[in-house]
């Protein structure tokens, strides 16, 4: 763990103000309640810790709310949310994507979700699938087609677990009634269809998608829990909310496995239709990305009465805590067991700590990813020496904002749906040693000459969860702030050396 | 050649939009004018009378069992019905699936691209009942119809769709060039229907073109799938038909940009006219009819 650190929250304030200035005044209005300085908690001495740790500030803004027009927001919408999120990952359920081909198409594996089996055949994670609507399904209705693309996916697919049926908005406006299509269909070949009404311009961002899709799971898949086959355990759980980018899940699930626990069923990287069926017969919910999935454990927990814990595998701070708080619930066995799984992963952690930490240490980090990363990631960086200056969510709800505060130091930049002005702004006054973000992002970053890696993707690297992922994890973010290129960066005329007196 | 007139005839559904356009287009014909009718209702009964036959082969359906519009012919779609009058239907989904008037915009730039506007005087367009989305404005739209004429009856659904169509016109009329070009009330024989008629036209700024007398001759032409002017061409219903055309015909660049009244004022119109009772008329109504079965009972 890093020594405790504060930002220059005055400069922050400063840098906010500087922004908000260059904006029209109603428009700054509205802005400024999206942009924050973390403040010290005012928490009693000796009030009692929650399992979730000290309250360390206040980092509430205004969230969740419609984007203005003309800012460049990066958000997505809420067929991404459900299809390129939630559901996507599902491995052996065919996704159709259903409407005009563009939404399918260009967002095909845009998202990093590893899973095993052979695609085409009993894994269909990668293919892209949509019904294509051409004017006539506009005008005629879609519901047709819809029948005949499920009944070529079935003759093409024999293996497949499923279907989901994912909304594209043309589906909301001529409103056809692909629940109905969805039942009957699903009665003719004997297998779930999932209807998902995640049309893209229903709510403010994907954040929406994820809720629809975790209320078709509660219509659509749970309905069926009963039939399940699965022997329930004692130390049955579910890992809801990791999608496995770049092999995550399967770093989190081995940790789990050697503590003793066995995982029922993994949301929803690398998940079959099974694993989702069966989860009602659990013991515990584990919730790594709560913004996409907490609805389904809230569901859960007042249907089935199943528990829900929220960890956090990112640094090995953060795994240890919640290796400690999930064996807690299961008792003292699980807890020995769990103190065996820390202890045995020590020597990597000193190794990559004594190897990476001189290399890190100081360096400052601004992030700005999605809904959970923006704070389960920071612990990690500062399990490295590092500092997390800023840090925002693309499309955080207030409760995760509340969350922040468990995690941000004081004086940290606090910024929501941040736009493209103020991000290249903040970027360019505070100048950190790394910021993490989206592609889109990227470029403009290292134009700067700031180092940068994705970290919704992992920049195509990954796993970065667990104690294997920490290894990685700290290996690239050394890859990325020292890289020589950075010192190459200068003007060769601006050193007053050699090139300037050959050009004399 | 004068230069193309375009025309629409809006109105509430069932009101006779259909029927008076189709006489109103055949005595057109009879004056010398070449005409094409395009039928905007998914129905596809806008030009049966003049086919003296319902259309089989609408434009969507069409294009629907071709692939796309792009497939199509204009031949595959045009008919000529009585004394040459060419007749096209849009067509459209069955009620309750798809967009309707998502096919109204197709059919229609399937038209305009494949000339189907070249060599006629006038291109007349009936859309069915209310202005429920942008696909049934698209002949309010710019370079499509410069006339409206709305169909309407002493009837309060009626007038309230009247102008509530106004509104749509008003809307488009500031950007494109189309105007209200009047009134047509088909009579249904309401109270001082002319009047309410004449008024309502003076408050929405434009005027009655028209004031069709009710006949049943005309349902009888209907049921043998002909206008009057087919039917009956000497009958005196036949004669209002060719005022109508007349007026029509003479009508050209003088319509009006509506004022739409609101719903509180198309009310109090009504009021004014006797046509609707105030609560206090209807209780006192209420009150003496009371009194009246209490004095009939015998004590």
């Amino acid at each position: 763990m890093s020594d405790s650190y504060e930002n220059d929250g005055k400069a922050h304030e400063q840098y906010i103000a500087e922004v908000l200035a260059q904006y029209p005044e109603k428009f700054a209005k509205r802005r400024k309640k999206h942009l924050s300085v973390a403040k010290a908690a005012e928490v009693e001495p000796d009030a009692p810790v929650g399992e979730e740790g000290p309250l360390l500030t206040e980092c509430e803004v205004k969230s969740n709310i419609k984007s203005i027009p003309g800012v460049m927001t990066i958000r997505g919408c809420a067929y991404a949310g459900s299809k390129g999120v939630v559901w996507g990952p599902v491995k052996d359920m065919v996704h159709i994507s259903h409407g005009p081909v563009g939404c399918g198409q260009y967002s095909w594996s845009q998202r990093r979700n590893y899973y095993v089996g052979t695609t085409g055949i009993d894994a269909f994670g990668t293919m892209q699938i949509t019904s294509d609507f051409q004017e006539k399904d506009i005008v005629f209705g879609g519901d047709k087609k819809l029948d005949k693309v499920i009944d070529e996916i079935e003759q093409m697919f024999p293996l497949s677990g499923g279907i989901s049926v994912q909304s594209e908005c043309p589906i909301g406006l001529i409103g056809d009634d692909i629940e109905a299509v969805s039942r009957r269909k699903g009665k003719e070949i004997g297998k779930t269809i999932v209807p998902v009404r995640c049309e893209g311009f229903r709510g403010v961002s994907q954040s929406l998608g994820h809720h629809i899709a975790n209320d078709a799971i509660r219509d659509w898949v749970l309905d069926k829990s009963a039939e399940a086959e699965w022997e329930a355990g004692p130390y049955d759980v579910n890992i809801v909310g990791d999608y496995n980018i770049g092999g995550d899940a399967w770093a989190s699930r081995r940790l789990l496995e050697e503590m003793g626990l066995r995982i029922c069923g993994n949301w929803s990287g690398d998940a079959t239709l099974a694993e989702m069926e069966r989860a009602p017969k659990a013991k515990l919910n584990l919730i790594h990305c709560y913004r996409s999935m907490n609805y389904i454990c809230r569901h859960m927990e007042e249907k089935y009465g199943i528990p829900w814990m929220e960890y956090n595998f990112f640094g090995p701070s953060q795994i240890a805590a919640s290796l400690r708080k999930i064996a807690k619930h299961f008792g003292p066995e699980i807890e020995a067991k769990a103190e065996e799984v820390i202890a045995k992963y020590q020597p990597l952690v000193d190794g990559i700590l004594e190897k990476y930490g001189p290399r890190l240490k100081g360096k400052k980090v601004m992030l700005y990813v999605g809904g959970l990363r923006p704070r389960h990631v920071m612990t990690a960086y500062e399990d490295l020496g590092m500092e997390i200056a800023g840090t925002g969510y693309e499309f955080a709800h207030n409760d995760d904002y509340q969350r922040t505060g468990h995690y941000a130091k004081p004086g940290t930049l606090i910024y929501d749906d941040v736009t493209g002005y103020e991000l290249e702004k903040f970027v360019e006054k505070i100048r950190p040693d790394l910021v993490g973000s989206g592609i889109k992002e990227k470029y403009p970053v290292q134009k700067m000459g700031i180092p940068f890696r994705q970290m919704h993707s992992w920049d195509y690297s990954g796993p970065y969860h667990g104690y294997d992922g920490f290894a990685i994890f700290a290996r690239d973010m050394d890859l990325a702030i020292n890289n020589p290129v950075w010192d190459l960066f200068d003007a060769p005329w601006t050193d007053g050396g050699e090139l300037l007196a050959a050009a004399e | 050649m004068a230069a193309l007139r375009q025309i629409a005839f809006y109105g509430k559904g069932g009101i006779g939009k259909s029927t008076t356009s189709q006489n109103t287009l055949a005595a057109l014909v009879e004056m010398g004018q070449k005409i094409l009718i395009v039928g905007c209702d998914p129905k596809a009964d806008s030009t049966r009378l003049i086919l003296n036959a319902k259309a089989q082969d609408t434009v969507l359906h069409l294009a629907a069992e071709h692939g796309s519009v792009e497939d199509l012919e204009l031949e595959d779609v045009l008919k000529v019905g009585y004394k040459g009058i060419k007749c096209v239907e849009s067509g459209g989904p069955e009620p309750g699936v798809g967009c309707a008037g998502r096919g109204v915009i197709t059919s229609i730039n399937f038209l305009e691209e494949n000339g189907a506007y070249d060599d006629v005087d006038y291109v007349s367009y009936d859309v069915l009942g209310d202005v429920v989305c942008g696909g049934f404005a698209m002949p309010i739209r710019e370079n499509k119809a410069q006339e409206i004429y709305i169909v309407m009856s002493g009837e309060m659904m009626a007038l309230y769709a009247a102008n509530n169509i106004s509104r749509g016109i008003l809307k488009y009329a500031n950007t494109g060039g189309v105007r209200l070009g009047g009134l047509i009330c088909n009579e249904r024989q309401t109270d001082r229907e002319l009047d309410l008629a004449e008024a309502l036209a003076k408050r929405i700024n434009t005027k009655l073109i028209h004031f069709v007398p009710r006949d049943n001759i005309v349902q009888h032409a209907e049921l043998r799938k002909q206008t009057v002017i087919q039917y009956a061409p000497d009958s005196k219903q036949a004669e209002e038909y060719r005022q109508l055309a007349t007026k029509i015909h003479e009508n050209g660049g003088k319509g009006t940009i509506p004022t739409p009244i609101t719903m509180e004022e198309l009310e109090d119109m009504l009021l004014a006219f006797g046509i609707m009772k105030t609560d206090e008329q209807m209780i006192a109504e209420l009150a003496a009819k009371e009194a009246a079965r209490q004095a009939a009972v015998p004590a």
